[in-house]
């Protein structure tokens, strides 16, 4: 074998070789391209449909605290009085041309059923404004709060449409007049659910989600790193370890809503806890979330280098000291990283909290671990599932709001991994 | 396994056709000839040439045989080693000497397939009985490895994590001065004295190898076992800790590993010929460099193999 003959023979095959190079790094652009394109339509799709949801429709009237109006009778009851009746007669007043009773009823559904809520709350709170008169800004209902952020089509036919040709008239007089405003909508985060879009909130389930992450982060964390630094440092190299080993690789990728079934009939049938209750749904995550944080520390733990493991050793450690001392505080960044995204994971889930119960419609925000509640994707399903249009928005605004956390949570685990990093 | 037979070379490919060449019988004859030769060479140690025994033994090992799974590494090995003075253990790769060297302080359980048998005394005291617990064996002997290997904490910690897990220090006053002290008697303390705090992986290759040294005899040991200690690093860092070995050896008793014979012949009184798992020759530097008794032990003192 001649070195020109190699020579050769090694230029011939380069055109092939660097043609082959060439087509795999156009299909892996290609590949890329298309994910994020389909990653680009996903986030305008959504953000186009759910921003919106972030501002409220409010109109804003001419609100006569009038104690005749409140008490009829002479008693004043701040607490039960007829609040109602002060929003009506201020949109009456605001449109005095209106006298049919059906043309007045479409009147009053211009404005929200919780105007008469923020009124009472107001004069509970400074019972001064008796007899006083002022400009409030009152949530419009949901039906304008779609028509003032350009929602309703006025082209369709009236039966086609929630609002009808009236409506329209006295809301473009409302704008006219300069009492459409469009503020943030505070409800979307300080209310619960409710059957009314416009006061419809995910504060209910950002609670419930919160709740159960604790009880997650609290039982799986523990567990979790115990169980990896037992199997990798101090449990014999037997056939049962193997076998361990097999077992937890493999409940990492059991279906998520296998452990709902689990949930249901351990905990609440046989242990019989409350049902739709973050406690519940909590300790279920926590074992969908434990063979995540098994296998993230055995990991970061085989990654600690035995050149460590040795000198602490051979200075007279005892095997405890060389783990807890040496060990454990360098594989400490990598456990934390995996136990976020674990937790990333839990915060998502949704199957298995559908089957203990939590996709129950809950209004009041949960104060504790065994109150009844929901979860922040279950309440994302719930709404999905109403045709209103008002809610279609908010369920695209509450997917933005969850996706924010998962991204701050990996934006946590990933400045976590580069601050600690590899420090031998 | 490697150490008992040479190493196989896969059979050169022949370019033309791509098939593996069948060695040609010249090729044959010579491996097998070889082999021979070595197996005749391993039959040839019998016993220990020279002197085993020594005057004032601190450390005694007698008949230790190690194996590893199926491996028989060390083969019936008698050594003793005195209270304070220098041993080197030199020979060829592979010839047992690192793996004698922690059995001493007991570094082999930590492998699953070791298996030691045999007795070694420490000061009379059995250090495989029952009732030794490793981990006080290990405050007593000393190891410093191959590659430095200080902890990811300060210079400070390094060396105070020892003597912190041990107790020996009442206060922090205590600890400062074993610090300081032991970091003196490394040649450390003058480079590092304003930097204690400071990691010590920020350090040179050589000025890790004396924290490491120093850490060790922060514990007060009475045995320091050293596996090469100078193999990774630059002549002049080595210089200064043969140095060091000198000036530790008038405390402590030192076992060194080295493959350097230059630098056994430099740093120990005593030296220990090892081949293929059994000791070969025990005798004083000088008498072993200038008239070694053995025939194994001249051919590589020779350089005529290893």
């Amino acid at each position: 074998m001649t070195r020109r003959n190699t020579q050769e023979i090694v230029q011939a095959g380069l055109r092939r070789r660097h043609r082959k190079e060439a087509i795999f790094r156009t299909f892996g652009v290609l590949a890329t391209a298309v994910g994020i394109t389909f990653l680009g339509v996903f986030f305008v799709s959504l953000v186009g449909q759910g921003a919106s949801a972030f501002r409220q429709t409010f109109i804003e009237l001419d609100i006569e605290y009038s104690e005749e109006v409140l008490a009829p009778g002479g008693e004043l009851d701040l607490e039960f009085a007829d609040y109602d009746a002060l929003v009506r007669n201020a949109l009456w007043r605001e449109f005095p041309d209106v006298t049919d009773r059906r043309e007045r009823r479409e009147l009053s559904r211009l404005v929200s059923a919780a105007a008469g809520f923020q009124l009472r709350n107001a004069l509970i709170h400074d019972p001064g404004l008796l007899g006083t008169r002022g400009r409030v800004a009152v949530p419009a209902s949901a039906t304008v709060d779609m028509l003032a952020k350009g929602k309703v089509d006025r082209g369709l036919d009236t039966a086609q449409r929630p609002v009808t040709d009236r409506q329209f008239q006295w809301v473009d007089a409302l704008a006219e007049r300069g009492r459409l405003r469009i503020n943030f909508n505070a409800a979307l985060f300080a209310n619960g659910d409710s059957r009314e879009p416009e006061l419809a909130g995910i504060k209910g389930a950002l609670m419930g989600s919160f709740y159960m992450l604790i009880v997650t982060i609290s039982i799986s964390f523990p567990l979790g790193v115990a169980a990896a630094i037992y199997l990798e440092e101090f449990a014999p190299k037997s056939r049962w370890a193997d076998l361990i080993e097999v077992n937890i690789n493999n409940l990492a990728a059991v279906p998520s809503i296998v452990f709902g079934l689990l949930g249901l009939a351990v905990f609440i049938n046989w242990l019989g806890m409350p049902r739709s209750a973050p406690l519940v749904g909590g300790l279920v995550l926590a074992l969908l979330t434990l063979p995540v944080i098994i296998i993230a520390s055995r990991a970061a733990i085989t990654a600690v280098p035995p050149s460590i493991r040795e000198a602490a050793l051979g200075i007279g450690a005892s095997r405890m000291q060389v783990v807890f001392h040496h060990v454990v505080p360098l594989a400490l960044p990598g456990m934390l990283t995996g136990a976020i995204i674990g937790m990333s994971r839990a915060l998502g889930e949704t199957a298995p909290l559908l089957m203990i119960g939590m996709v129950a419609f809950i209004v009041d925000v949960p104060g504790g671990f065994s109150d009844p509640a929901t979860a922040l994707p279950v309440q994302i399903f719930l709404w999905a599932d109403s045709p209103e249009r008002a809610f279609a928005e908010r369920t695209s605004a509450a997917i933005i709001v969850l996706l924010g956390f998962l991204l701050l949570m990996n934006l946590a685990a990933i400045i976590l991994r580069k601050k600690l990093g590899r420090q031998w | 396994m490697s150490e008992l037979e040479p190493a196989k070379m896969p059979p050169p490919i022949d370019p033309s056709t791509g098939e593996a060449d069948e060695p040609s019988p010249a090729a044959r004859l010579k491996v097998a000839t070889r082999r021979r030769q070595l197996e005749e060479i391993s039959d040839l140690v019998g016993n220990t040439v020279g002197e085993v025994r020594c005057e004032d033994p601190f450390m005694v090992a007698e008949n230790v045989n190690v194996h590893y799974g199926e491996l028989h590494a060390i083969k019936d090995v008698t050594l003793e080693i005195g209270k304070r003075q220098v041993v080197a253990l030199i020979g060829p790769s592979g010839c047992g000497k690192t793996t004698f060297l922690r059995c001493l302080n007991r570094m082999n359980d930590s492998i699953e397939s070791a298996r030691v048998t045999g007795r070694i005394t420490l000061d009379g005291q059995d250090i495989y009985s029952k009732t030794l617990d490793p981990v006080a064996l290990r405050a007593r002997v000393g190891i410093v490895f191959q590659k430095p290997n200080p902890f990811p904490k300060s210079i400070y910690d390094n060396v105070a994590y020892g003597p912190r897990i041990h107790g020996l220090a009442a206060d922090r006053a205590e600890l400062d001065d074993i610090v300081h002290t032991s970091l003196e008697r490394a040649g450390l303390l003058k480079e590092v004295r304003d930097r204690l705090d400071e990691p010590g992986t920020s350090l040179s290759g050589g000025q890790q190898q004396r924290l490491c040294i120093a850490r060790t005899i922060a514990v007060n040991p009475e045995v320091i076992l050293m596996d090469e200690p100078c193999s990774a690093l630059d002549p002049i860092a080595t210089a200064r800790i043969e140095d060091l070995i000198d000036e530790l050896s008038e405390n402590y008793a030192i076992v060194i590993v080295t493959h350097s014979m230059q630098q056994a012949a430099r740093v120990s009184r005593r030296v220990a010929y090892f081949h293929l798992g059994r000791l070969v020759e025990v005798d004083d530097t000088d008498r072993i460099f200038t008239n070694p008794q053995h025939k194994l032990t001249e051919n590589y003192i020779t350089g005529r193999f290893g």
